[in-house]
């Protein structure tokens, strides 16, 4: 199905939403929030930001939470997929951006493609990685399927879904014995090598493949490929953070890196690709929990001066909530009310059942998007917007951290409105006289507090079509690649060593067994996209809808066949779907996607195990059960 | 610790008499652009590697026994070009002529402008010169091939295969007159590797390739380009930040292109970025 755009507010009355005005639906909005502050506090409340939306958007929305609210309770969607990586990177190298470049892609001379399907999820960046393979590197990819990405590889290692841990401790054990670590690097640059080394010791070839399923020697030559590389790039997608256990899977790879020296040099470096326009930028704009504009730590009493002097307001110094935490504090009663601007936690979060339960607890929840989604559905006000890339004017920042400019080409439908003007008229009314005219000058505001986007005027970033941050200066660029100051060879420029993590392999948290023996792993396909309500509004020759995908062997072993309807059940819901013959997926791996969540509702299956660091669910890895469907009568 | 490019010189060219500096490995195409001539190009793609497959392009080389292609050949030293010659003119009209009098160039843009400032005559051959005339193949919803508009210029080809896409859904097909190009045994594409990224469709020169909303619009007359406005955005699907210019007409988006000197998409989209567009 496709969806309407919104054309005018709602507000629920008995019950159903009816159409209201403007000014009605945020007198609603804004006075349901003063009631439950009143009554509760600042901190029961809770924004969801967007990460399809501006970085003046994002910038915009975690001010009215921390000044207008009083809260750090602010987070997006990034929870739900790059939050570990980075929560990993920012806690080695102080920074959570990717390091380096889509052009170092090009001048590399080898390439980690790992758990992730890019050539399907991110096309245009496996271009760079084409032109990186045509130019001589070599490619790895390591994923459980053998997928578009897997078909370019000089090699494929398919490991079992959740052992990447012994897979990454497999390959630095083999560098290390094998005598290719980057021992003045080691030195200069980092810290805990010593315990690093000791625990990835009973890490043996043999070990490895026992565990991972990839034969050893596949294994030894990507240890030997990566550390031998003059230069290298380690690539990573869903398939490493969509964990339990995912900011340690993201340690070790960056482990990696530090051990070979393949990180703060062009060519070489570690590169999450992030699965949403604008969600780099959502946690630069400080839209995330832990974080002030700029990616500032909260809890530094200096960073925190500077902001409350230009926002005249003071700044709670801990942490806040995050989506997963939102979520539980709902269901305790502690987080009342919500204010959801462009999200749909009903069908992209993990075990959607619960979490229908846990809005539907809420007091009084506001949604602002530009379709009436499932979520919306459940508010009790809905504030149309317009939609960001093609009807606003701002910037957003992608996987490489550059900041590109977004232009308003078309007029948004009926009444639906622009993000800040909305906010602005709810800071109003909640007290706050904010006027901004126009998406440059939250930009201004925002260049004037944020050392790494001081130097990127609009002017600046239509000229040099982006700018990649850090950009303090307005006169200067600075390196494509980031952290090159762990190589220089003053103690004091170099900065900060870069740790080392010490890891342990913990297996997904949903057992296979005799009533749940098949695991379930979920993914992207290239014409559609998340919950599927903005891919499903074109006609893509290439849909097919949601089948489950599985190898011939297991589709023979249960006795099905292409295009029979089937019921996948979990530990926590069933859904049927058609049966797909893919030969790219191993014995006991199926594959389903979340693209059409109105037909097939995939995440009632999966787990909501999620990362203790960064809150990121488990969507990679449930057992699940395929059986053929009883004829009737 | 980026590798310093080799340092590149200056060389000095004359271009009709005019003198220009261009960097050492620029064409002459580029050196036309610098000296502010106006070439007619049609194979030539500011992505691609040139093919020199259409001879639209050519110029005298002083000293050359043969015409120069100016989109491929590099400038020289000393290099004396005449972009205006009697015989660069004559040799730009006789092929405006055979390619105006088999394929059909009235989505060609410029094309009526070159035939008439080469004094090209493509009836001459006759009414009964051989055509590539053939039905549009509209075997999808986002894009259309129609054939009886192509030149043979293999852009189509290139940014399907190794240059950029790396898809080889299509290819050259047949010998002489009547080559073509064509999906595996000439299937539709929805039974070919096509993932309609369009990417093909950007490099087209003649039109022949086309959204189906252009080729909808352009059948009932609704197709206006002076309405339409151009904006440059971001895509809004996955996070490598694509850049999308947006062709508007009567607020609504009747065709996405991408500009071809950005950095991250060089020109290239993928389906969703192309065509996902719908919901607005």
């Amino acid at each position: 199905m496709s969806y309407d755009r919104l054309t005018h507010p709602l507000v629920r009355e008995n019950g159903v939403l009816r159409k209201a005005s403007w000014e009605e639906a945020l007198e609603v909005a804004a006075e349901g929030f003063r009631r439950n502050i009143e009554r509760h506090g600042p901190d029961s409340f809770a924004m969801l930001s967007c990460a399809r939306s501006t970085n003046e958007m994002n910038y915009i929305g975690q001010k009215f939470t921390r000044v207008v609210i009083g809260t750090n309770n602010v987070d997006s969607c990034n929870r739900t997929c790059h939050a570990p990586s980075v929560a990993g990177l920012s806690a080695v190298f102080g920074s959570g951006g990717g390091t380096s470049s889509y052009q170092e892609v090009e001048d590399t001379d080898v390439i980690v493609m790992w758990g992730s399907a890019a050539r399907n999820a991110h096309p245009i960046f496996f271009q760079h990685v084409l032109k990186g393979i045509h130019n001589g590197a070599r490619m790895f990819a390591v994923d459980p399927r053998r997928t578009g990405t897997a078909q370019w590889a000089d090699l494929w290692l398919g490991l079992n879904v959740g052992t990447d841990i012994p897979l990454a401790h497999a390959v630095a054990r083999e560098i290390i014995h094998a005598g290719l670590h980057n021992t003045a690097f080691i030195e200069r640059a980092t810290v805990g090598f010593e315990e690093f080394k000791e625990s990835v010791e009973p890490w043996t070839l043999t070990a490895a493949e026992q565990v991972t399923g990839v034969p050893a020697e596949a294994i030894r030559e990507l240890a030997h490929a990566y550390a031998r590389a003059d230069r290298a790039q380690l690539c990573w997608t869903l398939g490493i953070t969509e964990h339990h256990n995912a900011t340690d899977n993201v340690r070790a790879l960056i482990n990696l890196a530090l051990l070979t020296g393949h990180v703060g040099r062009y060519g070489s470096g570690l590169s999450p690709l992030r699965g949403q326009n604008n969600v780099q930028g959502g946690g630069d704009m400080g839209a995330i929990p832990n974080r002030l504009p700029g990616f500032q730590d909260i809890l530094d009493p200096k960073i925190r001066e500077r902001f409350e002097g230009a926002w005249g307001r003071p700044i709670q110094p801990r942490y806040g909530r995050n989506l997963t935490q939102m979520l539980e504090g709902m269901a305790e009663g502690e987080v009342t009310t919500c204010y959801m601007i462009g999200e749909n936690p009903v069908q992209s979060e993990a075990d959607s059942l619960a979490c229908i339960k846990r809005l539907s607890m809420l007091d009084h929840l506001v949604v602002q998007d530009i379709f009436l989604t499932k979520t919306a559905q459940m508010a009790d006000v809905v504030l149309p917007a317009s939609a960001a890339w093609c009807e606003a004017d701002g910037t957003f920042t992608n996987s490489e951290r550059r900041v590109q400019r977004v232009r308003k080409a078309l007029e948004p439908p009926g009444e639906a409105r622009d993000d800040i003007w909305i906010m602005c008229e709810l800071a109003r009314r909640m007290g706050h006289d904010w006027h901004y005219d126009g998406a440059e000058e939250v930009w201004n505001e925002l260049r004037s507090l944020s050392p790494q986007h001081h130097g990127m005027t609009y002017q600046r970033l239509a000229e040099l079509q982006g700018i990649q941050w850090p950009c303090p200066s307005e006169d200067s660029l600075e390196p494509p690649y980031l952290h090159g100051r762990l190589w220089e060879s003053d103690p004091v420029k170099r900065g900060t060593p870069a740790p080392f993590a010490v890891l342990r392999h913990s297996p997904p948290v949903d057992l296979l067994d005799e009533e749940y023996p098949l695991r379930l792993t979920t993914g992207r396909r290239l014409d559609s996209y998340n919950t599927g309500v903005q891919s499903s509004g074109f006609p893509s020759p290439l849909r097919r809808g949601e089948t489950i995908e599985m190898c011939p062997e297991d589709a023979e072993k249960y006795g099905v066949v292409a295009g029979e309807e089937v019921r996948i059940s979990s530990r926590r819901g069933s859904v049927i779907a058609p049966v797909f013959i893919d030969p790219g997926l191993r014995p006991g791996l199926v594959f389903m996607t979340f693209h059409f969540p109105d037909e097939v509702d995939v995440n009632s299956l999966t787990i909501e195990a999620t990362c203790p660091i960064a809150g990121t669910a488990e969507f990679k890895a449930a057992a699940v059960r395929v059986e053929k469907l009883v004829k009737a009568g | 610790m980026i590798p310093l490019q080799p340092p590149r010189r200056l060389i000095d060219v004359e271009i009709d008499g005019e003198a220009v500096r261009v960097p050492e490995g620029s064409t002459i195409l580029d050196a036309c652009h610098s000296a502010g001539k106006d070439v007619p190009t049609l194979c030539y793609g500011d992505t691609l590697t040139p093919k020199n497959a259409c001879r639209v392009c050519v110029v005298e080389v002083e000293g050359a026994r043969t015409l120069a292609p100016a989109c491929s050949r590099k400038a020289e030293q000393g290099m004396k070009v005449g972009t205006d010659t009697e015989r660069a003119r004559q040799s730009r009209k006789v092929v405006l002529e055979l390619l105006g009098s088999s394929v059909d160039l009235s989505t060609t843009p410029r094309a009526a402008e070159w035939t008439e400032e080469y004094g090209a005559d493509p009836a001459r051959f006759g009414d009964d010169a051989a055509t590539v005339e053939q039905p549009p193949k509209v075997d999808n919803d986002l894009y259309v091939r129609d054939y009886a508009k192509c030149i043979l210029c293999y852009k189509c080809v290139d940014a399907c295969g190794e240059q950029w896409q790396n898809s080889f859904a299509i290819s050259v097909a047949g010998r002489g007159f009547d080559s073509t190009i064509s999906t595996e045994f000439d299937a539709p594409l929805t039974d070919s590797a096509c993932v309609y990224c369009g990417n093909c469709v950007e490099v087209c020169p003649t039109g022949a390739l086309s959204f189906k909303t252009e080729f909808d619009m352009r059948a009932e007359g609704t197709w206006d380009e002076s309405k339409q406005t151009e904006t440059t955005t971001i895509c809004s699907y996955c996070g490598v930040g694509c850049n999308l210019t947006l062709h508007v007409q009567d607020n609504k988006i009747v065709k996405v292109t991408s500009p071809h000197d950005n950095p991250v998409t060089k020109g290239n989209l993928c389906v969703k970025g192309r065509f996902g567009y719908g919901y607005v």
